[in-house]
C-alpha cells in the first residue's frame, strides 16, 4: 500500500519537474506518515545503523537517490534497500492520466527492450579469439596440402626449386653498340638493307612475314574443298528453286503455300512448347503481319482485277468463287491470332475452327458437289437426334467419300479434310460431353492439365482396352451361344468409341472420366438387347465380388507369413533351453556336414603321395650332354643313339639322405641353404604387401650392364638434385604458382593490432551464443 | 646364280673419326645375364662398404672463441659466411672457405642469448643478457671507424632470444612474453603472451611468414599468428622443450628439440598427436635445424653428438661426434644444404659434411654416374642383412653406447612392467594354459608369460595376428612407452 502512496506523491511531484531519475527511495513528508509505518520504519533504521557499524558496508549505505533539490544531508535515508520497485507498479495511475501519455509510452519501450548480456570474461573471450584464429590459420595452410604430397611423392626434386630466369640482352641494345668495320661486314649490313631486313626483332622481312601468315598448303587444300563444295551445294539449289519456280499448276502452288503454312503453324507449335519466349516473338512477328495486312488493300476485292471480276461474278460461278477465295483469304490474314493457353483450349479450338472454316456468306458455295464441311457439321448435328452411333458409323463413310474424292488430288488437301473431320469429330464429341456437364457441376470443369489428361486418358483407354478383353475372354468362356449376333455386334461400338476418345482434349478431369465411364454403362444398357443389358449387370457383380475375394486372400497369406516368421523368435525368447538343444544338433550337424564333404578324401594316403613327390623333386637331376646331330645325322624325328646318349648322361651323385627318411609323418624341406640364408631378407620390408612384390625389385638389374645407356641413367636418377654453391631458400607460394597473401603480414599489424574481422565477430557471437 | 654370304653393314662397326669410342656390341636379352642378381648384390654390398670407408664427414674446426659458443647465424645469401655468438658476448663472423674469423665484435655482457640476420643480408641483431637488442652492420666498420651498433634497444627484461622476418623488416625477440618489433622503432608492435613462464625460443615460419612458434620453460610450445596478434594454440609436452626449427617445404610441420632426449614432428594444424617422434639421443637435445631441402634435420645434443634424421624416420641416420666436442649447444644446416656447423661447450666451431662419406669437389660425369648408380644400389639392396649391418655400423663413444644400452634395458623393463599389469586374468592363464597344460599349476611365473608372449609374436607373427590380438595390442601400447 505505501509503494502505492509513495508513487502517487512521486507523480505528484514529476508533474512539477522533469523526471529525472526513478527512485528507489523516497521521502515521506510528515503529513502523509501514518503512525505504525513511522514506527516501523525507526526500528529497521536502528538496525541498518547497528549493521553499519560492522565496518565495511558503511559506506555503501549513503546512497542518494532523490528526486528532490534540495534535501538536508541529514535526513538521507537508505529505505527499502530490501524491497524492488516494479516498473508496472509505477505505470498503473499512469493510464488515468492522459497527460502523462508520453511519459508512458517511454516507459513502455525502455521495458520491451532486452537488458544487455553481461559480457564473457576476458579469458573467455581470448580463447574464443584463439579458436577462430586457429582455425582460420589451419585453413589457410591447408593449401599447401596438395603440394606437399606431391613433393614427398617425387621421384625426383631439384633445388633451388625457382629457376633463374636467363638474362636475354634483347638484340637492338647488342646492334646499337656496334658497327660494321670491316668491308665484309659492310658489304653483308648493305646486302641486309638491300633485301629490307630488319636488324631489329623481330628479324623477318616483309616476304617471311606474308608467307608466316598464309596458310599451309594441307588447310588450304581442304578450305578450298570445302568452298567447292559449298558452291556446288547452292548451284543446286537454285536450280531446284528455279525449277520449282517454273511449275505453272496454280493448285500446286496453293497447295504448297499451304503446306508451308502449315509447317510453320507445327514448327511454331513445337517452339510455343520448347521455347515459350521466342514463340512469344514469332507470334508478334504474325501479329505485324497481320496489321500490314489490315492496313493494305489488298485482297480487299477493291484492286481492278476484283472489281472485274465483281462485274462478271453475276453470271460466272468461277469469278465469284475466285473473288470469294479473296475474301476468305483477307478473313484469314487479319484474323487475331489466338494464343490459346491450356484452359481456354476448347474456346480457341473453335475459334481457329471458325478462322479456317469459310464464312457463311459462302452459302452458294454449299450446292458444290465436293462435300463441305459445313455440311458435315449439319449432318452431325442431324445425326447428334438420331444418336451417337450413327454419327460415328457416319464419319467414317464421309471420310471414306472424302478420300475417294480426293484421290486424285495432292496430298495436302487430303490432310486439310483430315483437319476438318478432326474437327467435327472434336465437336460432335463437345457436344456429347455437355449433355454429360449439364448433369455434372460445371467448375469442376476449369481445372485443367493437358499432361494430366493425356496420363488420364491413355488409362482410360488401357483400362477400356482391358476391359473388353477381359469381356471377351468371359464371352468365350461363357459358352452362352444363344445371342452370337447380339454379342458380335456388341465390341463394335465399343472400339469405336476407343477410337474416338483418344482426343486428349477431351477428357479433362477425373470427375469426367468417371462420368465418361458412367456414360459408357450407360451406353451399354441403351444397346438394344435386354438380354445382353442382363448379361451386363451379371458381370459386373462378378467383377466386384472376384475383387474383394482377392484382396482377403492376400491379407490371410499376408498374415501367415508374419506367423511363421516371428514364431522362431518368440520361441526362443521365452524357452532358453531349447535354444541349447539346438545350438548342439547344430554342432553334430556340422560335423555331419564336414563328414560328409571329405568322404571321398583320403588325407593320409594324400600326405604320403605328398611326400614321395618332394623326395622325388629333391633328388639330384642327371644332366644329359647330347648334342643331337654331333657326328651324325640330326633333324626332325631323328634322336641321338643310344650309344651317344650313355656316353654323355652324367649321372648325379647320389645326396645326402633326407632328414625326414625315417619320420613317416613329417616332410622337411630341405630346400632351405643355411649359407644363402645369411644373405636372405627374413622378413617382408615395411612397405611391400607381397613377396613376390619385393623379389620383383630386387631381379630387375638397374646396372649398365643389363640395361641400355638411356634406361640406365633413368633408373638412377637421384632422388634430391642439389647445385654445388647455390642457396636453396625455403619454398614461396608464387614458385608453386599460389599468390601469396596479397597483404603484406606487417600492414596488417600496424593497421589493426587488436580489431576483429566481421567474420571474427560473427563467429566469437555464435561462441558466446553456444 | 646368286652366292649367300655374311655380310654386315659398316656403319653399324666401323667409327666415323678416330677419336670416336669403340661401339661395343651388346645382347642385353635377360636369359644371357643369369647372374645378375647376384652380381649387383656383390656391387651394392662393396659400394656400402666403400661407403663407410670413405666416411669422413668431419672438415674443420673454427676456434677463436673464448667461451662456449651459444649461438650460431648463417647468412642468408653468402654460403661462406657464419657468424657465432660466444657465451661471453663476443660475436665472431667466420668465412667458412678461408676457415677464419674474419671480424669479431664484443656485443653484449654476459651472454649473447640469440642472434639473426636480416634476411637481404646487410645487417644482424643480437640479443644478450644485458637486456639488449642490437642491430649490426654485416660489412666490418672501415679503417678508423669505431664498431658500433647501428641500434641498440634497451629493453625492461632479458631477451633470450630473437628471430628476424622472412620477408620484412620485422623481427621477433622472447623473454618474459614474445615481441614483435619494427626495425625502425624502439617499442614492439604488439607482445603475445599465454602463461607466465619465461620464453626460451622464437622461430618465424619461412614459408606462411606471419605464423611464429615459441616455446617456454613451462613445458609449452606455442604459435601466435602475427597478423591477428594472437596466440593460436599451445601443446604442452613431457618435459621442456629447448628449441623448435620449421620445414622449410612443408608449411605446416615444425620439430621441436625436447629435454626428454627426443625430438617430436608436429603438423601445426593437429597437435594432438605429433607426427614422428625421433629417438636416439640419450641427452637433452639442444638444437635442431632442418636441412634446405626439408628433407632431412641436424639436432645437436647435450650428449656431446650430433645425429641427422630423415623427417619421416623415428631412427637417426648419422651421428657425428669427436673426442673433443663436448656439449653441443647450437647446429645449423647450410643453405646449400652440403655441411652441417655445430657450437659446442668447448668454444669450436666444428664444420662437417651432411653426407659424411661424400666426395667434395667437381665430379666427372663417370663418377657422379658412379655415385648415382652405387647409390641406388645401396637402397635397393639395403634390407639385406649383411648390407644392412654394414651400412648402420657406427663407432660411438664408449659414454654415449653404454648410456643406450643402459636406456635400452630400462626401456624393456617398463614396457615389461606395463603388460605384466595389464595383463587380465583371463589371458593370464589362458596364456599358461597354453604353455603346459598339464603343469598349469607349476609356472606361475610371470616372466616366462612375458618372455613366451615375445616369442609367440615374434614366431607366429603373420598366423597367430587373430588370436593373439588383444595381447598385442596390450604389448603395442607398452611399445609407445
Amino acid at each position: 500500500m505505501s509503494t502505492n502512496q509513495a508513487v502517487e506523491s512521486l507523480l505528484a511531484l514529476s508533474q512539477q519537474e522533469d523526471l529525472v531519475d526513478l527512485p528507489k527511495d523516497y521521502p515521506l513528508s510528515a503529513s502523509e506518515d501514518e503512525g505504525d509505518s513511522d514506527g516501523e520504519r525507526k526500528h529497521q533504521k536502528l538496525l541498518e545503523a547497528i549493521s553499519s557499524l560492522g565496518g565495511k558496508n558503511r559506506q555503501k549505505l549513503a546512497e542518494r537517490s532523490e528526486a528532490s533539490l534540495k534535501v538536508s544531508e541529514f535526513n538521507v535515508s537508505s529505505e527499502g534497500l530490501g524491497e524492488k520497485l516494479v516498473l508496472a507498479d509505477l505505470l498503473e495511475p499512469v493510464k488515468t492520466s492522459s497527460s502523462l501519455a508520453t511519459v508512458r509510452k517511454h516507459l513502455n519501450r525502455v521495458k520491451s527492450k532486452k537488458t544487455v548480456e553481461v559480457p564473457l570474461n576476458k579469458e573467455e573471450v581470448e580463447r574464443i579469439h584463439r579458436e577462430v584464429a586457429f582455425n582460420k590459420t589451419s585453413h589457410v595452410l591447408s593449401k599447401w596440402d596438395p603440394i606437399i604430397l606431391k613433393n614427398r611423392q617425387a621421384e625426383q626434386l631439384v633445388f633451388p626449386l625457382e629457376k633463374e630466369q636467363p638474362a636475354f640482352a634483347p638484340i637492338e641494345h647488342m646492334l646499337s653498340g656496334w658497327k660494321a668495320r670491316s668491308p665484309l661486314e659492310q658489304e653483308i649490313f648493305n646486302l641486309l638493307h638491300k633485301n629490307k631486313q630488319p636488324v631489329t626483332d623481330p628479324l623477318l622481312n616483309p616476304v617471311e612475314k606474308a608467307s608466316l601468315k598464309a596458310m599451309s598448303l594441307e588447310e588450304a587444300k581442304m578450305r578450298r574443298a570445302e568452298l567447292q563444295r559449298a558452291r556446288a551445294l547452292q548451284s543446286y539449289y537454285e536450280a531446284r528453286t528455279r525449277r520449282e519456280k517454273k511449275i505453272k499448276s496454280k493448285k500446286y502452288h496453293r497447295v504448297m503455300k499451304k503446306a508451308k503454312g502449315k509447317q510453320a503453324l507445327k514448327e511454331f507449335e513445337q517452339l510455343q512448347k520448347v521455347n515459350p519466349t521466342a514463340a512469344l516473338e514469332e507470334l508478334e512477328k504474325i501479329e505485324k503481319a497481320r496489321m500490314m495486312e489490315r492496313m493494305s488493300l489488298k485482297h480487299q476485292n477493291s484492286g481492278k482485277w476484283a472489281k472485274s471480276k465483281a462485274i462478271m461474278a453475276k453470271y460466272d460461278l468461277e469469278a465469284r468463287k475466285a473473288m470469294q477465295e479473296q475474301l476468305a483469304k483477307n478473313k484469314e490474314l487479319t484474323q487475331r491470332l489466338q494464343v490459346a493457353s491450356e484452359s481456354e483450349e476448347e474456346e480457341g479450338g473453335t475459334e481457329v475452327e471458325e478462322l479456317l472454316v469459310p464464312d457463311a456468306v459462302n452459302e452458294a458455295q454449299m450446292n458444290a458437289e465436293e462435300p463441305n464441311p459445313w455440311m458435315l457439321r449439319s449432318c452431325t448435328s442431324d445425326a447428334k437426334e438420331a444418336g451417337i452411333q450413327e454419327d460415328a458409323e457416319q464419319l467414317p463413310e464421309l471420310l471414306d467419300h472424302n478420300v475417294s474424292e480426293s484421290e486424285g488430288d495432292e496430298r495436302p488437301v487430303a490432310e486439310e479434310e483430315i483437319l476438318l473431320k478432326e474437327f467435327e469429330e472434336r465437336r460432335s464429341l463437345r457436344k456429347r460431353s455437355k449433355l454429360n456437364q449439364d448433369a455434372e457441376s460445371v467448375g469442376s470443369q476449369e481445372t485443367k492439365d493437358s499432361i494430366s489428361q493425356e496420363v488420364l486418358f491413355e488409362l482410360r483407354t488401357l483400362s477400356q482396352k482391358l476391359k473388353e478383353n477381359h469381356q471377351s475372354g468371359k464371352q468365350k468362356a461363357s459358352s452362352v451361344g444363344t445371342f452370337p449376333q447380339v454379342q458380335r455386334e456388341e465390341p463394335v461400338p465399343e472400339e469405336e468409341e476407343s477410337l474416338l476418345l483418344q482426343r486428349p482434349e477431351r477428357v479433362q478431369t477425373l470427375e469426367e472420366l468417371e462420368e465418361l465411364e458412367k456414360e459408357e454403362c450407360f451406353q451399354n444398357k441403351e444397346l438394344p438387347s435386354p438380354i445382353l443389358e442382363g448379361h451386363w449387370l451379371k458381370k459386373n457383380p462378378n467383377n466386384q465380388t472376384d475383387a474383394p475375394k482377392k484382396k482377403k486372400k492376400e491379407q490371410m497369406i499376408d498374415l501367415q507369413n508374419l506367423l511363421t516368421t516371428k514364431s522362431p523368435s518368440v520361441k526362443s525368447l521365452a524357452v532358453p533351453t531349447t535354444i541349447e538343444e539346438l545350438e548342439d544338433e547344430a554342432e553334430t550337424d556340422q560335423k555331419q556336414m564336414i563328414k560328409e564333404a571329405f568322404a571321398g578324401d583320403d588325407v593320409i594316403r594324400d600326405f604320403l603321395k605328398e611326400k614321395r613327390e618332394a623326395m622325388e623333386a629333391s633328388k639330384p637331376q642327371d644332366v644329359d650332354l647330347t648334342l643331337p646331330g654331333w657326328g651324325e645325322w640330326g633333324g626332325m624325328g631323328l634322336k641321338p643313339s643310344a650309344k651317344k646318349r650313355c656316353q654323355f648322361l652324367i649321372k648325379a651323385p647320389e645326396g645326402p639322405p633326407r632328414k625326414d627318411k625315417n619320420l613317416p609323418n613329417v616332410i622337411i624341406s630341405e630346400k632351405r641353404n643355411i649359407h644363402a640364408a645369411a644373405h636372405q631378407v627374413r622378413a617382408l620390408p615395411y612397405p611391400f604387401t607381397h613377396h613376390q612384390q619385393f623379389e620383383r625389385t630386387i631381379q630387375t638389374p638397374i646396372g649398365s650392364t643389363w640395361n641400355t645407356q638411356r634406361a640406365f641413367q633413368k633408373l638412377t636418377t637421384p632422388k634430391i638434385v642439389t647445385k654445388a654453391g647455390h642457396t636453396i631458400k625455403p619454398i614461396k607460394a608464387e614458385d608453386v604458382g599460389y599468390r601469396s597473401s596479397a597483404r603484406s603480414d606487417l600492414s596488417v599489424i600496424q593497421r589493426n593490432p587488436k580489431r576483429l574481422s566481421a567474420h571474427h565477430k560473427k563467429q566469437l557471437k555464435k561462441n558466446s551464443i553456444d | 646364280m646368286k652366292v649367300k654370304m655374311l655380310s654386315r653393314n659398316p656403319d653399324n662397326y666401323v667409327r666415323e673419326t678416330k677419336l670416336d669410342l669403340q661401339r661395343v656390341p651388346r645382347n642385353y636379352d635377360p636369359t644371357l645375364h643369369p647372374f645378375e642378381v647376384p652380381r649387383e648384390y656383390v656391387r651394392a654390398l662393396n659400394a656400402t662398404k666403400l661407403e663407410r670407408v670413405f666416411a669422413k664427414p668431419f672438415l674443420a674446426s673454427l676456434d677463436g672463441h673464448r667461451d662456449g659458443v651459444n649461438c650460431l647465424a648463417k647468412h642468408p645469401k653468402s654460403l661462406a659466411t657464419v657468424l657465432s655468438g660466444a657465451c661471453d658476448g663476443e660475436v665472431r663472423i667466420w668465412n667458412l672457405t678461408k676457415q677464419k674469423c674474419i671480424r669479431a665484435i664484443q656485443a653484449h655482457e654476459g651472454f649473447v642469448r640469440g642472434m639473426c640476420t636480416r634476411f637481404c643480408g646487410t645487417s644482424f641483431f643480437t640479443v644478450g643478457d644485458d637486456k639488449t637488442v642490437k642491430q649490426w652492420k654485416m660489412d666490418a666498420p672501415a679503417y678508423g671507424e669505431e664498431e658500433e651498433p647501428l641500434h641498440t634497444i634497451l629493453g625492461k627484461t632479458v631477451y633470450t632470444g630473437i628471430d628476424h622476418h622472412w620477408k620484412e623488416a620485422v623481427f621477433a625477440t622472447c623473454g618474459q612474453q614474445v615481441d614483435i618489433w619494427d626495425e625502425q622503432r624502439t617499442s614492439p608492435i604488439c607482445s603475445m603472451t599465454w602463461g607466465f613462464d619465461s620464453i626460451s625460443s622464437v622461430k618465424f615460419n619461412p614459408i606462411e611468414t606471419f605464423l611464429l612458434g615459441s616455446c617456454a620453460s613451462d613445458r609449452n610450445i606455442v604459435l601466435y599468428d602475427m597478423r591477428q596478434s594472437t596466440p593460436l594454440k599451445k601443446v604442452i609436452l613431457d618435459m621442456r622443450t629447448n628449441t623448435i626449427c620449421w620445414n622449410p617445404m612443408e608449411a605446416f610441420i615444425f620439430t621441436a628439440a625436447n629435454e626428454d632426449y627426443n625430438l617430436y614432428t608436429f603438423d601445426m594444424r593437429a597437435l594432438d598427436t605429433p607426427v614422428v617422434v625421433h629417438k636416439d639421443h640419450v641427452s637433452a637435445v639442444l638444437d635442431v635445424d632442418y636441412s634446405p631441402t626439408g628433407k632431412e634435420f641436424v639436432s645437436a645434443s647435450f650428449d656431446k653428438s650430433i645425429r641427422i634424421f630423415p623427417v619421416d624416420k623415428s631412427r637417426s641416420r648419422e651421428v657425428y661426434h669427436t673426442k673433443r666436442m663436448q656439449h653441443v649447444i647450437c647446429v645449423k644446416w647450410t643453405s646449400d644444404s652440403k655441411y652441417i656447423m655445430c657450437g659446442s661447450d668447448e668454444m669450436n666451431i666444428r664444420l662437417w659434411k651432411a653426407n659424411a662419406s661424400e666426395k667434395l669437389g667437381v665430379l666427372t660425369s663417370r663418377e657422379k654416374a658412379a655415385k648415382d648408380y652405387n647409390q641406388k644400389l645401396k637402397e635397393k639392396f639395403r634390407h639385406h642383412p649383411h648390407i644392412k649391418r654394414i651400412a648402420r655400423h657406427r663407432h660411438l663413444p664408449k659414454s654415449i653406447y653404454s648410456q643406450i644400452q643402459e636406456q635400452r634395458i630400462m626401456k624393456e623393463a617398463r614396457r615389461r612392467k606395463y603388460v605384466l599389469r595389464h595383463l587380465t586374468l583371463s589371458q593370464y592363464s589362458f596364456l599358461t594354459s597354453l604353455i603346459s597344460p598339464k603343469t598349469n599349476k607349476k609356472l606361475p611365473f610371470r616372466e616366462v608369460v612375458y618372455v613366451l608372449l615375445l616369442y609367440i609374436r615374434d614366431v607366429f607373427e603373420d598366423f597367430s595376428r587373430g588370436l593373439f590380438s588383444p595381447f598385442f595390442s596390450v604389448m603395442g601400447e607398452a611399445m609407445i612407452i
